[in-house]
């Protein structure tokens, strides 16, 4: 079963080859070169160079300004909380849940790895509408929440919940072809041996797919702070308690402060970048890994 | 990577506001429901009542805000946001606490004066520098070629008072000849490109875009706009005749007594009302409830012939069913029907 | 429900923490949606997901979402090959950069193309005189899923011509065939399933965008007006039923291209382990 397409990117396989017979003529090369760069340069290189050019067109001292500022600080804060709420539970969960699913076979496991697909399927601002259907005072859990005092939708319970869900999938959806690739035979050795399964998954199998686990969070963490459609619609939008990063932004550019706006928004396109460059580093080494393990393989 | 020097300490600052978390601790805390543009207003009056609060009553009370279009704002507080007092764009949204959400009683506006409402506006023409479209009344706005910026009044308040100023005009003039009346607004608001989800975006589309000859804003948003947005790039255009928009305020009975809120909420309402409190709202570019505050800003306040919604469509209610339901007139009218 | 044979423990627990996780914070919260949309009746539910406004925003999400994706499968077809046959300056960074609207908040993206493309922007300032709209209209949306696709359909491109086997290739060169006719009878044929699966992963997170295009869109009911928008629109008049109604309906759609999507995968593997094995 191949799983790994929706992430944009996995990692990368054999290496790459060119020239030959298939060179293709320079012309050619050069027509495609142009439009493939002209691409990237117009969608891509130019969006990310106007963030830091608007965040910067009222001098530094007011971009720095818009970055101490008291609600923004609120919102940095608000974005790392959440983060660190919803990163490891999803972790955790998609770790279990590659185990389950690529270390067995049962019924229906391609309707549960459908399922796990789910939060990817559905718009964001559904994602949002479904916890106000559930949490909301008029919805069919609200009145029983109020009654004991707590507080879900508008709050950071709330936030965390949203966020959870958008980034659900992530983990789950890098593990399980990597734990399926490298199949069950170690771990089979590890317990005939007399390890205890802790041990074995602690010893054996986190060993091999942590920098793959690596790669899922970094994946994980870059939508979790950034995500905007749920959060907004769950989060109650108070100043300085329910804003996040991206709720900040908007509301600075909603409230004709563009240049502070986009001094925030460069803040994440700094966190984007270094997912980038983070995401690089790890293929990088995942790819290494791969070859000496099929180095190890053939010996 | 270098820095400049004075980087260092704001960093510092930066990371220590970060670690330590929130301002200190207040012995009480209010959380202020509102609309798009007020902003401003409230930063400022929330430090004004903090003071006398504390002057007062010795004890120290922070107020949060929380600002967005009106319609979304009140089903906010009906979905569970704990709002000790929302200050609305318009009655029909506070009623709907009541209608919908049983939160407060159903005589709420007849808790303070002026029909709960501490400041009031109008709806006038915001143009470019010069008027280069010679814009001078609410027909103007109706011909073919003049690109007409306004929220949409299905999702923002303030819209709402836009389109039914436009109505009111359009009755007077056309001596309440239905087909004719519909024909003119729907032409207005068929010439708007862009219809933003609240007053703050359609703000920025217009000056900040550059989209559109002529803006339909409430009076406080215009005169903003003209005194701190650019030089002199954009100029009033005062309609014959517009209406008198009411925002109204509450507070949430059922939260503040929930949170035991109740004195503190209803205080910070009242204190709308004082001298003081008057003064910022002008100051703020609302008109002040107060016949001599306002008397002393009548240079900024020009003298327009106003109607009230009660005198022209019955209430909030009846408008809000008639005009901006679910395929009400404002839906017709934009369909060109 | 019964686990094979396998001598590794754990299976009990870690699918019971899955189905228990994914119930809670996943399949209980979306039956709640359809739960919520059944209480409208027949004739209601579709007059909600008929309306002439629900229509016009199901055109421009799924019109809009359509173009962008083929635009994606053009140039992503285009930039997948020039990323693994050819060599040129910059070419790690240029790889790197096609996730950046994966990696950048759609917020982010939603305000900076509306700052290039609006009026006096950079890029707006000269598509303008030339009569080219793009903030502000469905032009506007496509461009901002335009920028939200780009990595799927090179990322799904990538791997399978990095795989192919160059002997096919020399082969038909040397039995004289054009690099043209190379390209039609044996790079396309193996590229194809890869390019209809980033189309449709395109395709599918394009309709459900929200943060992206309300900034450039508009908004303007009947014109500009995009799917996730209508929910928030709708929720915000107190039209609960007809929002999650027009929610039920976006995301049997989502996950219908989930389907099948799924399944073309499944094909596309088959596809390529059989013409191995042959």
């Amino acid at each position: 079963m191949s799983t790994d397409w929706i992430l944009p990117n996995s990692p990368p396989r054999a290496a790459r080859r060119a020239g030959g017979a298939l060179a293709d003529p320079p012309w050619v090369r050069a027509l495609l070169t142009g439009v493939a760069l002209g691409f990237v340069a117009l969608f891509l290189v130019l969006p990310l160079a106007t963030v830091f050019l608007q965040a910067f067109s009222k001098g530094i001292s007011a971009f720095g300004a818009a970055i101490v500022e008291p609600d923004a600080l609120a919102a940095i804060r608000l974005t790392l909380l959440v983060a660190a709420v919803s990163v490891p539970l999803n972790a955790a969960f998609g770790v279990a849940a590659a185990w389950a699913i690529a270390k067995f076979d049962f019924r229906g496991k391609s309707l549960l790895v459908t399922a796990i697909d789910l939060p990817f399927a559905v718009s964001p601002v559904v994602s949002g509408l479904v916890f106000v259907l559930l949490f909301g005072a008029q919805g069919v859990l609200g009145p029983w929440l109020q009654a004991h005092g707590v507080r879900v939708i508008f709050a950071v319970p709330g936030i965390v919940l949203a966020t959870t869900f958008i980034t659900f999938p992530f983990v789950a959806r890098e593990l399980i072809p990597l734990m399926e690739e490298q199949g069950s035979d170690e771990e089979e050795a590890a317990i005939s041996l007399g390890a205890s399964g802790w041990q074995t998954f602690r010893r054996v199998t986190l060993p091999n797919v942590s920098l793959g686990l690596l790669y899922g969070i970094v994946l994980l963490n870059a939508r979790a702070m950034g995500e905007f459609g749920a959060v907004s619609v769950v989060s109650g939008h108070i100043r300085g308690q329910t804003n996040t990063m991206p709720l900040h932004v908007e509301i600075l550019y909603n409230e004709y402060q563009g240049a502070a706006a986009f001094a925030v928004a460069s803040l994440l396109a700094v966190l984007a970048v270094a997912t980038l460059v983070l995401k690089r580093l790890l293929e990088w080494r995942m790819g290494r890994a791969s070859c000496a393990a099929r180095e190890r393989g053939h010996a | 990577m270098k820095r400049s020097n004075r980087w260092i300490p704001r960093l510092a600052v930066a990371g220590a506001a970060l670690l330590l978390g929130g301002a200190a601790a207040a012995d009480e805390t209010l959380l202020n429901v509102s609309y798009d543009p007020t902003r401003e207003l409230y930063a400022e009056y929330n430090a004004l009542f903090a003071k006398h609060w504390q002057e007062t009553q010795g004890e120290v009370v922070t107020v949060h805000q929380s600002h967005g279009g009106s319609g979304k704002q009140a089903r906010a507080v009906v979905d569970g946001l704990e709002a000790d007092v929302v200050t609305l764009a318009l009655a029909g949204d506070v009623q709907a606490l009541a209608d919908r959400g049983n939160l407060i009683p159903k005589t709420w506006q007849k808790r303070l004066p002026h029909n709960s409402c501490p400041y009031t506006s109008t709806i006038v023409l915001l143009v470019r520098k010069g008027n280069p479209k010679g814009i001078q009344d609410w027909g103007d706005l109706a011909k073919p070629g003049v690109v007409v910026i306004t929220p949409n009044p299905k999702t923002s308040g303030g819209a709402r008072w836009n389109f039914l100023a436009a109505w009111g005009w359009a009755q007077g003039a056309f001596g309440g000849d239905e087909a004719k009346v519909r024909e003119v607004v729907g032409a207005i608001f068929r010439n708007a490109p862009v219809m933003d989800t609240g007053a703050r975006g359609s703000l920025t589309t217009f000056a900040e875009r550059g989209i559109g000859d002529v803006m339909i804003a409430w009076e406080n948003e215009a005169l903003l706009a003209r005194n701190s947005l650019g030089d002199g790039e954009f100029e009033i255009v005062v309609p014959s005749v517009s209406i008198l928009a009411e925002p109204p305020v509450s507070v949430v009975d059922t939260v503040t007594r929930r949170k035991g809120t109740g004195a503190v909420a209803e205080a910070y309402l009242r204190y709308l009302y004082t001298p003081e409190a008057q003064e910022l709202i002008a100051r703020h570019h609302y008109r002040p409830s107060d016949p001599a505050v306002l008397a002393r800003h009548a240079a900024k306040f020009r003298n327009v012939e106003l109607f009230t919604i009660e005198e022209k469509f019955g209430g909030w209610q009846e408008a809000q069913a008639r005009f901006f339901g679910e395929g009400g007139v404002f839906a017709q009218v934009l369909a060109g029907r | 429900m019964a686990a094979s044979r396998s001598v590794l423990p754990g299976f009990g627990i870690t699918l019971g923490c899955t189905l228990a996780y994914l119930s809670l914070l996943v399949l209980i919260p979306l039956a709640g949606l359809f739960w919520k949309s059944a209480s409208l009746g027949g004739a209601e539910f579709l007059a909600a997901v008929a309306s002439p406004r629900a229509l016009a925003a199901y055109r421009l999400s799924f019109g809009a979402s359509f173009a962008a994706a083929l635009v994606n499968a053009g140039f992503g077809l285009v930039l997948a090959w020039v990323l693994v046959r050819y060599r040129f300056p910059g070419r790690g960074i240029v790889d790197a950069l096609v996730d950046l609207p994966f990696a950048l908040p759609t917020a982010v993206a939603g305000i900076t193309l509306t700052a290039l493309f609006a009026k006096n922007g950079w890029l707006g300032q000269w598509l303008e005189p030339l009569g080219i709209f793009v903030a502000y209209t469905p032009l506007g949306v496509t461009v901002a899923l335009v920028f939200i696709g780009i990595p799927f359909v090179v990322r799904t491109v990538q791997p399978v011509l990095e795989d192919l086997e160059p002997e096919i290739e020399e082969a038909a060169a040397s039995l004289g065939a054009s690099r043209f006719h190379t390209f039609r009878r044996v790079l396309f044929p193996a590229v194809w399933p890869a390019l209809v699966t980033g189309f449709a992963l395109a395709f599918a997170r394009s309709v459900g965008e929200y943060g992206s295009v309300v900034f450039i869109s508009g908004n303007m009911p009947l014109r500009t007006e995009i799917a996730p928008l209508l929910i928030v629109t709708e929720l915000e008049q107190w039209n609960y039923a007809g929002a999650t109604a027009i929610a039920a309906v976006l995301l049997v759609i989502s996950f219908g291209l989930l389907l099948g999507i799924n399944g073309l995968q499944r094909y596309g593997a088959r596809r390529l382990a059989g013409g191995r094995a042959a």
